[in-house]
């Protein structure tokens, strides 16, 4: 019993330092961020005047650039998210069927499909870029262009990243009119759209991330009992069936993990869009990672950067918490 | 149970243990004067030995000391003896003590007086140099300087801390992180003008109006020495001069196709729409940079409100919701219609590029593009740098220099560096490679190439315009405002919601619209 004491204090001992050191080093500059968002800090020397939520205001409502380019973001975050989630999910499960049809070399071809993840996104970003700089009309194509001249494919020119075109509704069209006429004129807004650069954004980061996704898969898959899918083919079903109605069921916590997991990504992303394409035409591929990083040691405004950081992590918590508190609960229930 | 016990217990020692800071001391090289002497009418070196040691020629160590304190602190001993006979009234003196003298005595031969001795061995330790200039002939520029500087002070490691990238910004931010740890290079490299506003000059940077002075102050333009004023100090000492207004011109295409350079709006888009007929790139232009556009425009806007109307919107006098700056914007909006589509994939010398190899006409940037021509191995008979349509008569000035932290770890390296790069000979040889014209007037320009010649012609009769978006001419919150609005505008084109952002930005900067 004396020893049981003993450890009990050894034990919280050992874990002391960790959580002094992340008290201090992930809430303890949490806490700073938030603070100095609120000050007026905007040269190297910081500047503690309390302001409110001047920043605040003045990124969210201003009349500002600085307003417009965050919008932006916001925007090139939804679209770049939902087609990234997309392609990886859809990519990933497919390709973890496919390695779970016990194929030959599966070993191999499971490294190959997961080696992209280990690529750090910087190499990913500098190689797309080459891959997908389209040259232009009169010098030529270049890249995957040229490519898909060699194919047969020369039609097809898409400027990538390059190109400044946003698709969104438009005022002049159908549907345009008809959500401007109940009252929804403000989702008839390039803000509402997605660029085309992000499209070449999420080709790099799924080509990253496809393989990491159909590991995920792969484990859940793995972990599903023989005798339920042995069950069903005894009752008939086919493998579309078994696919529907047994797969996708049961790797729903996978699909969560997944999704939270891509979106932190997403949100955070900064690496690949600086050293793939930068911010792009009319900031077509920035984000809100790179606008914070350039409103801090650009335009030297650390109170306003810091404001962009908690409005991120505020996004970033809107995520992962209720995957916290899933995982939680279902640790607790185990 | 007892082995566990010891084991933890250990571990919490280790732990302990690795949280005490190391104590390190500091070895001090101040130099030892056991007195200090101001030199009063009638005083000489000999009567001084006389007093401090009994000793008429111990005047020796007293010259030595003087000059290793005035190397270690030029401030509290200004000055040097470079001949024993000559002292003046004022001067502060270093007094070694009696057993540094003996011991300086016993080493020193007067009928054969050691240089080094009496005057010091003083450069040692570091000189970062901290500066984003890290490839192609801006790098070819400082190092021929570093080169000069390793020559002059030999003792002295030298330290290119380049930081390459974002324009610039991956430099900045991680000089601004450093001054504010109190852990700043030795200098650093920043644009004339209003950008060092953001560094808080008057609590990081040390004045140094005095080097500037000394060193070139007599041959330096006065539009330079105002921008280099900013609260009745100069913070920056200069080392070129660059022009951001100039059109790059690849003189074959134009001849084989029978244009001449255009010199205002109307003829470029003659020239333009000539060439555009002909499938030829009229005009090329990066954007991976982000300056590409902007710069390009502050062109344009330059010529479309006249160098007046620049120092106007600058200072508020001129509101950005002129109909003029209205005029620019759709001017810039025309000429994008003659660039290369695949702006937004290439850097501005890649953009370059495609001029000097005869892939596109024409280029408007900074003479920066000079060095990549010269790079390419082309003269005066293949390309020109003539002033962008409609600036003649404006100099589109940005100004590359070095500042001086007040914390910089040496600052006597950094004291030297800093009068080195005033000097003709480290000028010539950094703006022979980097492309730029010194910021001293009396450079010898035979040795430049025929653009660098007319550039340095061409800056004695033009007005000097600070240039926007290298942060000479507004500070650098607005200027970040006014590249990204351009680079907005670059993209979708819309004038009105331009200018909407502009006079904004002009606002928040302070500027009344």
């Amino acid at each position: 019993m004396k020893g049981k004491g003993w450890e009990r204090w050894a034990a919280v001992l050992m874990v002391l330092p960790s959580i002094i050191l992340i008290a201090i080093f992930v809430y303890g500059f949490i806490s700073w961020t938030g603070y100095v968002s609120l000050t007026k800090w905007a040269s190297t020397a910081p500047d503690y005047t309390f302001v409110g939520l001047a920043n605040y205001q003045r990124i969210l409502f201003g009349a500002g650039i600085e307003t417009q380019r965050f919008y932006i973001d916001i925007r090139n975050f939804v679209g770049f998210t939902s087609l990234f989630l997309f392609s990886c999910i859809v990519l990933g499960f497919g390709l973890a069927l496919l390695i779970d049809s016990r194929i030959r070399g599966e070993s191999f071809f499971r490294s190959v499909f997961l080696l992209p993840f280990a690529i750090s996104f910087i190499v990913t970003g500098v190689v797309w870029r080459w891959l997908l700089t389209p040259g232009t009309p009169e010098l030529g194509s270049t890249g995957v262009n040229k490519l898909f001249e060699y194919i047969g494919l020369g039609f097809f020119k898409p400027r990538w990243f390059t190109d400044p075109t946003v698709f969104y509704i438009a005022d002049n069209t159908a549907l345009g009119g008809f959500l401007n006429q109940i009252g929804l004129s403000f989702v008839t807004n390039p803000n509402w759209g997605i660029s085309v650069g992000t499209f070449s954004l999420v080709l790099a980061a799924t080509w990253q991330l496809s393989g990491y996704v159909m590991a995920l898969y792969l484990a859940g898959m793995r972990s599903i009992p023989h005798e339920l899918r042995e069950a069903a083919r005894v009752d008939g079903a086919n493998e579309y069936q078994i696919v529907r109605y047994i797969y996708i069921p049961l790797l729903t916590p996978i699909t969560l993990s997944v999704v939270i997991i891509l979106s932190s990504i997403s949100l955070k992303l900064y690496d690949l869009s600086v050293s793939m394409t930068g911010v792009g035409p009319g900031f077509a591929t920035d984000t809100l990672a790179f606008n914070m990083f350039e409103t801090t040691f650009k335009a030297t405004r650390f109170a306003q950067g810091a404001a962009i950081a908690v409005i991120l992590l505020v996004l970033v918590s809107v995520l992962i918490i209720p995957y916290l508190r899933y995982s939680l609960r279902s640790e607790t229930t185990q | 149970m007892k082995q566990s016990k010891f084991l933890y217990a250990l571990i919490a020692l280790a732990m302990l243990l690795a949280i005490v800071p190391a104590a390190s001391a500091a070895p001090n090289t101040a130099v030892a004067c056991t007195d200090t002497h101001t030199v009063v009418a009638g005083d000489t070196l000999s009567l001084l030995a006389d007093k401090a040691y009994g000793n008429v020629k111990a005047y020796w160590p007293i010259m030595a000391y003087t000059n290793y304190a005035n190397l270690d602190d030029a401030k509290k001993y200004p000055n040097k003896i470079t001949n024993p006979d000559v002292i003046d009234v004022g001067w502060v003196l270093c007094i070694p003590s009696q057993a540094d003298a003996t011991a300086f005595l016993a080493k020193f031969d007067p009928t054969k007086p050691n240089v080094g001795l009496l005057f010091g061995t003083p450069s040692s330790g570091q000189l970062q140099v901290g500066n984003w200039w890290t490839s192609g002939g801006e790098f070819a520029g400082i190092n021929g300087v570093y080169d000069l500087y390793k020559k002059a002070y030999p003792g002295v490691e030298l330290i290119h801390a380049g930081i390459a990238g974002g324009g610039g910004v991956n430099f900045q931010a991680s000089n601004i992180t450093k001054l504010q740890a109190g852990d700043p290079f030795d200098v650093f490299m920043l644009h004339a003008g209003k950008e060092v506003i953001q560094y808080d000059p008057e609590k990081y940077l040390t004045p140094v109006e005095d080097i500037v002075e000394a060193g070139e102050g007599s041959v330096m333009p006065d539009d330079l020495k105002k921008l280099l004023t900013y609260k009745g100090h100069m913070w920056t000492v200069p080392l070129n001069i660059h022009r951001g207004n100039v059109l790059w011109v690849n003189k074959k295409i134009l001849a084989d196709n029978g244009l001449t350079a255009p010199t205002t709006f109307d003829e470029f888009f003659t020239v333009a729409d000539a060439l555009k007929a002909k499938g030829i790139i009229p005009l090329a232009m990066g954007g991976a940079n982000k300056f590409e556009g902007p710069q390009t425009f502050e062109v344009v806007l330059l010529g479309t409100v006249g160098p007046d109307g620049m120092l106007g919107l600058h200072d508020g006098t001129m509101k950005f919701s002129d109909p003029k700056v209205t005029e620019a914007l759709n001017t810039y909006k025309k000429m994008l219609t003659y660039t290369n589509q695949d702006r937004d994939s290439l850097s501005w010398d890649q953009a370059t590029k495609l001029v000097i190899e005869g892939k596109a006409a024409m280029n408007i940037m900074g003479d920066w593009a000079d060095g990549e021509f010269v790079h390419a191995k082309k003269t005066a008979a293949d390309y020109e740098g003539i002033p962008a349509p409609n600036n003649k008569g404006s100099f589109l000035l940005v100004s590359d220099g070095f500042g001086f932290p007040i914390k910089a770890p040496n600052p006597e390296n950094a004291r030297n560096w800093l009068k080195l790069i005033t000097g003709k000979e480290a000028q010539e040889v950094f703006n022979i490679n980097k492309g730029s014209i010194c910021s001293r007037t009396d450079c010898d320009y035979s040795k430049f190439d025929d653009y660098l010649k007319s550039s340095a012609a061409d800056f004695k009769v033009s007005r000097v315009i600070p240039i926007i978006v290298h942060g000479s001419a507004i500070d650098p919150a607005w200027k970040t405002a006014f590249t990204d609005i351009v680079i907005k505008f670059t993209a979708d084109g819309d004038v009105a919601a331009a200018q909407a952002a502009l006079v904004q930005a002009a606002k928040d900067a302070g500027v009344a619209q």
